[in-house]
């Protein structure tokens, strides 16, 4: 009975229907055609027909070697140095430009590193698609404990019975409800160089001795100007987060700790900590897939730079696709980062799966 | 001895209040500061960031910025565009979503594991990966309207909408909720004759409220205050710019800070005064995007 009342398929498929072909069109479609864009040369608009031109997109992307570059010798075969005593080399270019070395057109020194007297050059085809890589996993590494660990001492420091504690979480909260947008841009204030809020503040807890920083405008401080602050800006989220695994744990493992004469420290390491893994996972899963696509603050902040020090692949990406019209170069680095995407969460099942 | 104990616990009470306080100023100073800057004049407000006055409203007071910021920009428009997006969004995207969550956990029918099944893995995908081919397929998407077929979605309100109006997550939090409703209720009313039209209208939207609140917020949110890369890409005339996008007029070659902070307190109030407002369902509907992946 119950069965025949619940089935039918012309309804059932006529409510899923427009659900099922918006996602299709707007999300299940371009990510398909993020991979055969990426294995031709579409533009966004072109007059050519678009051609198969298989890996090369990524080829040019990612495109990596090692060259060693041997010392500067005078007549008489001694090493050429400067006035510094620096051991003087040939140019890169002489290398990468030189018809006979055709494996090495096109690619520029990304960094270098002395070998002996040699020197030991690495050199890519797109320095500053790597220098997007290597900034995206900087950021994803740093902010990942730095969002999550802070927002467990949020948790914790909540997570007491006071008058008033929920003012102080709704204070907490607050950056969340705000637009990264508006934050990168009040912070990028904050961050001034000479007016900036920051430096102002250090000056007067320092009496004056700190020296200021034009925080954006340096390529050694701009990517973790940007880590603290987009932490400062997400800390809330992940704090509600962990509080809700806080009170799934039982009172009564507390008053066993408590009558067992636990310390504070042993408490949190025994009970407390057991008892948040599954929450743990999922707020370095959420925290890490957000600091994959960080866009907005670059956008807003730096543009890439100081010396493409605060690229990022979502930022590498839009630049290409959008900027350059490159369809095809765009969407390959999405393929790329997606796949980045995918191995954490392939971790993220793995580990959740272990404990069930 | 017995006051030594109380005195002990009134310090360690203050301790505690003293800590959460100073973490309290560490989230509120930027934004006291966006606020209390937004009223004063740029020369001002820039001698003013050595000091403590930088978060004090003193001085020359006055809401000028905020008339030069209209100035500056049709702030107007943007604001109702942006509000004009957010909601018909919302209001499709709930109305879709549940009617298809709806029918997943419902209805019985043929193959609607496997279109769930597909619909979740979608979850995976961040958009930031997809913006760049989407890019390429709205710009040659056809339209039907009223003056027959219409080339490309660039610049135009519908670009902004239709490709946000169903995702996997509201999807998601309607099935969960759904789940946990009593069957009996809707084979009673199917018992009663009800269409299935009726038992989504009459019998599971009226005992919905709490699911419908946490998607029309995560949405509200989402459309609001984190459409950011896609309208820049896909917007370029002023007349659909969303707020957000619409910054650009104020960090320019040169930089009027009070200005510019007008702005940003003007778009920002009235989220926050929703937040305030209702606190309690904004941190449950956020807290609850955790139980996705």
């Amino acid at each position: 009975m119950a069965s025949k009342l619940t089935r039918s398929n012309g309804v059932g498929w006529a409510f899923a229907l427009p659900g099922f072909v918006l996602i299709t069109t707007f999300i299940i479609l371009p990510f398909f055609f993020a991979f055969w864009f990426s294995l031709t040369n579409q533009r966004l608009i072109s007059p050519n027909p678009t051609e198969f031109i298989g890996l090369s997109n990524y080829e040019r992307l990612l495109g990596l070697d090692v060259i060693t570059l041997e010392p500067e010798r005078d007549d008489t075969g001694k090493i050429v140095r400067d006035e510094d005593g620096e051991i003087q080399y040939p140019r890169v270019r002489t290398i990468t430009r030189n018809p006979d070395f055709p494996e090495y057109k096109g690619m520029r020194e990304w960094f270098r590193w002395q070998s002996g007297d040699n020197a030991k050059v690495v050199i890519a085809s797109d320095v500053v698609f790597m220098k997007a890589l290597v900034n995206t996993l900087t950021f994803v590494v740093f902010i990942v404990p730095l969002q999550g660990g802070g927002a467990l001492l949020l948790a914790l420091l909540i997570n007491q019975r006071l008058r008033g504690i929920n003012g102080f979480r709704t204070i907490y909260f607050m950056p969340v409800v705000i637009s990264i947008v508006v934050i990168s841009l009040l912070w990028r204030f904050i961050y001034d160089g000479n007016d900036g809020l920051l430096n102002n503040i250090l000056a007067a807890l320092t009496f004056g001795l700190f020296e200021p920083v034009d925080w954006l405008g340096n390529p050694d401080t701009a990517l973790g100007s940007i880590i603290v602050m987009s932490a400062w800006q997400g800390v809330g989220l992940h704090m509600v987060i962990w509080l809700s695994g806080l009170q799934t744990i039982s009172p009564t493992l507390y008053e066993v700790a408590a009558i067992e004469g636990a310390s504070k420290w042993q408490t949190f390491r025994y009970v407390t900590w057991p008892g948040l893994r599954n929450t743990a996972i999922l707020v370095l899963i959420v925290i890490t897939m957000q600091a994959f696509a960080l866009f907005a603050q670059i956008d807003v902040m730096t543009n890439g730079g100081p010396l493409d020090s605060t690229q990022t692949l979502v930022f590498q990406a839009v630049e290409r696709g959008y900027g350059k019209q490159d369809i095809s170069g765009g969407s390959a680095i999405s393929v790329i980062l997606f796949f980045m995407v995918l191995a954490i969460s392939l971790v993220q099942r793995y580990l959740t799966r272990e404990r069930s | 001895m017995a006051q030594v104990a109380v005195d002990n616990r009134g310090l360690r009470l203050f301790t505690r209040y003293l800590v959460l306080s100073l973490v309290a100023l560490v989230f509120l100073f930027p934004l006291v500061f966006m606020v209390v800057s937004s009223l004063k004049p740029d020369n001002q407000l820039l001698a003013d960031t050595g000091s403590l006055r930088a978060f004090m409203p003193v001085g020359d007071i006055s809401l000028d910025n905020y008339f030069a910021a209209f100035d500056r920009a049709p702030i107007g428009r943007f604001m109702m565009n942006s509000v004009f997006v957010t909601v018909v969004t919302v209001v499709l995207s709930i109305a879709i979503c549940s009617v298809a969550a709806f029918s997943f956990v419902f209805i019985d029918w043929n193959g609607r594991g496997t279109l769930l099944s597909i619909i979740l893995a979608t979850l995976i995908i961040p958009f930031e990966t997809i913006a760049v081919p989407l890019l390429l397929v709205v710009s040659r998407m056809p339209w039907l309207g009223f003056e027959g077929i219409d080339w490309g979605w660039l610049n135009t309100y519908r670009v902004q909408i239709v490709p946000w109006i169903v995702d996997a997550l509201t999807i998601f939090l309607f099935v969960q909720y759904f789940k946990d409703l009593p069957r009996e209720l809707i084979e009673a009313a199917r018992v009663e004759g009800a269409s299935w039209f009726q038992v989504y209208r009459r019998v599971v939207m009226p005992l919905s409220g709490p699911v419908l609140a946490t998607a029309a917020i995560l949405k509200s949110l989402k459309m609001y205050n984190e459409q950011y890369l896609w309208p820049l890409i896909v917007v370029q005339d002023e007349a659909h710019r969303p707020i957000m996008v619409g910054l650009g007029y104020f960090f320019q070659l040169d930089v009027a800070w009070g200005e510019l902070m007008a702005y940003l307190t003007l778009i920002s109030v009235p989220v926050l005064a929703f937040y305030l407002f209702m606190q309690r369902a904004f941190i449950a509907s956020i807290a609850s995007t955790g139980v996705k992946g």
